[in-house]
């Protein structure tokens, strides 16, 4: 009976309880008032019913000492529910700095899953329990959202730019994956599961897959195929500029400002160079929109990241950067 | 009944509707009062329709698999439930139907500002309507009555640019009516109806219009550019040729939002008058309720981005969309309590108008409670796009606007028709709707928290027990809505001759036979006292002649 009538959904991240508990705040609060109101409303009719069918009502026009009462009691006590949902929703907002980082793509009407090290999947994300997890998310065509109701997080997934959720599974099982944003005709059926799983069973799973190189080295791959190499020498002696450890840094650009290089930065620089042109540069780099697609494009990002890590000893010549 | 004779001398009377008779005398009407009526007629056709749409969606959703029409087909319907229910019912009913009717009347004018224009906003908005009724007869249009980009000037392969169209044309009527009430409220008022003493009917209306006339040009002008990215493919909304889907949004609600107060704030003004009539007594902080009326419409300006918290804008300004939907709550909470104090020794009668004016109270407290659930930025990301969502909004729209309707409707239908319809079977059909509303949208809270995202043409089974209790919800609404049609039309024909003030109320219109004579006043009335203010109108007609009144206790001090 419990699970034909669910009332309540299940809590399966470490959001799940605070979202609940400003939830129930709202609620307490919505029923004593309502309650009151209704009390009143019923109470008053009641008690002051027509008796004879020439009475009329008292005549009172107001009073300022009430009307001061219930606009500043109210504004005082929607400035707590604000100032709690933000201080929630800035927590839900920014992810925590380790968290494991994988990649979603959208599209009408399936997702695209892609795990660090490659593993492959559709509409099923496997994750380890009690690990921070942070999802990149773009779309291939029109608006979605990815949606775990149980972890209380949602996001809209938007066509040409990187949006990002984040959470921590604290209870292994498996939960229901939405689009929320509706997005054509098979917009219902854009579902699928989330699966938290120990986490020894979850590198056991990763594993066990058929994955054949990480992103990164899925990256390096694209990185030779689509020749960026040739620019892009480590060195920086190539016609583009070096992109070791340029991931998380501050680029100049031509006009003078800087920017910092994140997942967005790094996607408008492949597809569309000429938006933004490093400093020192010429606009020589051809558009990639078009030839690359959402998923190659995580997968450059993701070998670039790689590029910023301190160069492993197998790379050796990295580490003769000229000190430019 | 001592209202007999004056009804046997109206009946020989002229008035609006016996002046002239044929179908041309009302197709080039110029008299307000007709052209309501010619509104009530085209915002009934839709409301059907509207309705009818409604069902097949809740029909559907009454297996998991969603059996009885294609996921297309479902897209199809919801889309049009919304477009003909927002755009083609709760936008222009209470204002072109009861505005239009009364708001003339309540401030002692023959008429409009500018009839010959009241007129054309009515072929404009039939114009519209027809349009949009092609668009659907030639294959409907699955966007969602919110044409998201670039679904919609994009991807989508339905009739999206003529269902544009057709809201095109009807929002040039909602300008021309809105201009029209300023202009006409400004200007027309008769002697002595200075602006504190307008019924607040009035100053909500007057706060509509406001929106009216700065609002639409804006919904106008983002649905023209996305049907010109569909038909030029220019890069204004679709990332791949440059363009910003979230300017779509940020243009889309910047209108919708205020939207939202151009259905719920004609309602409060009917509830205002409701509350007094019924409870004999003058409104409880009269200049706070109108102050809040204008509060609401202007704030109501600047908390669009309240409807985008997880579509990635800038967590700042979801910030500050948050804080000031909390700061717009306030003045509707103003509203409420005053509505409740003002039944506070009064002489509380429980007349079908009135039934409607507490069930608007309750539904719209609950609407406006669950808005503070959606305004909290961490629990929206939650609820956000999910059925919790659809709750709240139709107990703002549905709960609180068409309930105010059809309590104006049954509150001025004497004036109207001149007749009354029967009271007992119309307090039956108030109940009827209150809980077949309350059944209906009740389990969708519950559904929304649980995680059922809306829009939905199929969904898990475990959900399948509320969306069960929704259906048998929406079967009784149904019933509900169905029964005042039946007795309105019955009661113009066979109901009982209304008299001109047969509650009695103290508005102007009161003062003028029912119906109306086509110039409305024989002589302009001149005002000399206060809104409400029943001790001090010896000219009320109570049933018998003495009035009592009740006894003052310890009163709060007078404003
Ligand atoms: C024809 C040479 C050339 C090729 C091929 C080329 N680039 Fe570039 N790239 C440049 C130049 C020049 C710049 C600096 C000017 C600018 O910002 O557009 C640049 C800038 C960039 C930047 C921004 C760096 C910064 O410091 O701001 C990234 C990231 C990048 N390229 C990635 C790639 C990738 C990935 C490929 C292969 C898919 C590629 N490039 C292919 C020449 C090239
Ligand atoms: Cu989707
Ligand atoms: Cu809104």
């Amino acid at each position: 009976m419990l699970t034909r009538l669910p009332l309540f959904p299940e809590s399966a991240s470490t959001m799940a309880g605070r979202v609940d508990a400003l939830f129930f705040f709202l609620l307490g609060f919505s029923v004593l008032l309502s309650l009151l109101i209704f009390i009143l409303i019923i109470g008053f009719s009641i008690k002051y019913r027509r008796r004879a069918s020439n009475e009329i009502g008292a005549s009172i026009g107001g009073s300022l000492r009430l009307e001061t009462l219930w606009i500043v009691i109210p504004f005082l006590l929607s400035m707590v529910m604000f100032a709690w949902g933000a201080d929630l929703y800035i927590s839900i907002r920014q992810p925590p700095p380790q968290a494991l980082e994988i990649f979603v793509v959208a599209k009408q009407w399936m997702w695209k899953l892609q795990h660090p090290e490659g593993q492959m999947e559709i509409n099923e994300l496997h994750v380890p329990l009690g690990r921070d997890i942070q999802l990149t998310m773009t779309s291939e065509d029109v608006i979605h959202d990815f949606f775990v109701p149980a972890f209380r997080v949602k996001a809209d997934v938007l066509p040409g730019r990187y949006t990002t959720i984040w959470f921590h599974a604290t209870k292994p099982g498996r939960y229901h994956l939405f689009c929320a944003q509706y997005c054509g005709t098979n917009h219902a059926q854009m579902g699928g599961w989330v699966e938290v799983m120990e986490p020894a069973a979850f590198e056991f799973w990763l594993a066990g897959g058929t994955a054949e190189e990480s992103m990164a080295e899925a990256g390096a791959r694209l990185f030779q195929q689509f020749a960026c190499a040739n620019c892009h020498r480590p060195s920086g002696q190539g016609r583009g500029p070096s992109l070791v450890g340029l991931y998380g840094s501050q680029v100049r650009l031509q006009e003078g400002e800087t920017v910092l290089v994140d997942n967005d930065y790094l996607r408008e620089s492949i597809l569309t160079p000429r938006a933004k042109i490093a400093a020192g540069y010429e606009p020589v780099m051809p558009v990639f929109q078009g030839l690359v697609n959402e998923q190659q494009v995580l997968q450059l990002i993701a070998y670039i990241k790689s590029l910023a890590s301190p160069p492993p000893v197998a790379e050796q010549q990295r580490s003769e950067l000229p000190s430019q | 009944m001592s209202t007999a004779p004056t009804a046997e001398v109206v009946r020989r009377e002229e008035n609006y509707l016996n002046v002239s008779y044929g179908i041309r005398s009302w197709l080039l009407t110029t008299d307000h009062k007709r052209i309501a009526l010619l509104y009530l007629a085209s915002v009934t056709v839709f409301f059907f329709l509207g309705g009818v749409f409604a069902v097949l969606i809740r029909l559907n959703l009454f297996t998991p698999t969603g059996d009885l029409v294609s996921a297309a087909t479902y897209n199809k319907l919801f889309t049009m439930h919304g477009v003909v229910m927002i755009f083609f019912f709760l936008i222009p009913s209470i204002p072109a139907v009861l505005g239009n009717f009364l708001i003339p009347l309540m401030i002692g004018a023959k008429d409009l500002a500018f009839p010959r224009l009241n007129l054309a906003s009515w072929y404009l908005f039939n114009m519209g309507g027809l349009i949009v009724l092609y668009s659907i007869l030639s294959g409907g249009i699955d966007t969602g009555w919110t044409f998201y980009t670039p679904f919609s000037s994009v991807y989508s392969n339905t009739h999206v640019v003529s269902t544009i169209f057709g809201i095109f044309i009807a929002g040039f009527s909602s300008i021309l009516t809105g201009l029209n009430f300023i202009v006409t409220i400004h200007t027309m008022r008769a002697p002595g109806m200075t602006w504190f003493r307008l019924p607040l009917f009035v100053w909500t209306h007057y706060a509509t219009s406001l929106i009216f006339v700065l609002g639409t040009p804006v919904i106008a002008i983002t649905l023209a550019l996305v049907a010109a990215e569909r038909l030029f493919h220019l890069g204004i909304f679709n990332p791949a040729l440059g363009g910003d889907p979230l300017l779509f949004q940020h243009l889309f609600w910047f209108y919708s939002h205020p939207a939202v107060y151009i259905m719920v704030l004609p309602a409060m003004g009917v509830t205002t008058e409701l509350i007094t009539t019924f409870a004999r007594k003058k409104l409880f902080g009269y200049s706070f309720v109108a102050a809040a009326s204008l509060a609401i419409a202007v704030i109501g300006f600047l908390v669009w981005g309240h409807h985008m918290f997880v579509a990635g804008q800038s967590a700042y300004a979801a910030m500050i969309f948050s804080l000031l939907s909390y700061l717009v709550a306030i003045p509707s909470a103003v509203k409420v309590f005053n509505w409740t104090a003002t039944l506070y020794k009064g002489s509380v009668s429980w007349a079908t108008p009135m039934l409607y004016g507490l069930g608007f109270i309750g539904l719209f407290v609950m609407g406006g409670l669950t808005g503070l659930f959606l305004a909290a930025l961490g629990v929206d990301v939650h609820v956000h796009d999910t059925y919790f969502v659809v709750a709240h909004f139709h107990y703002i729209m549905v709960g609180g606007a068409v309930m105010g309707y059809l309590g104006g409707l049954h509150y001025w239908w004497p004036k109207i028709s001149g007749r009354l319809y029967p009271e007992a079977l119309a307090r039956f059909a108030a109940i009827v709707l209150f809980i077949g509303f309350n059944l209906t949208f009740f389990p969708q809270f519950i559904l929304g928290y649980l995680g059922m995202p809306r829009r939905y043409h199929a969904y898990p089974p475990e959900f399948q027990v509320l969306n069960v209790l929704s259906t048998a919800g929406a079967s009784i609404l149904a019933i509900g809505y169905l029964l005042p049609m039946a007795y309105f039309i019955w009661s113009m024909r066979y109901g009982p001759a209304a008299g001109p003030n047969p509650w009695p109320a103290t508005g102007l219109e009161w003062l003028t036979p029912s119906p109306p004579p086509p110039h409305n006043f024989d002589e302009t009335p001149t005002v000399t006292w206060e809104p409400y203010d029943f001790p001090n109108r010896p000219d009320l007609k109570y049933p018998s002649p003495v009035v009592a009144v009740r006894q003052l206790g310890p009163t709060p001090q007078e404003e």
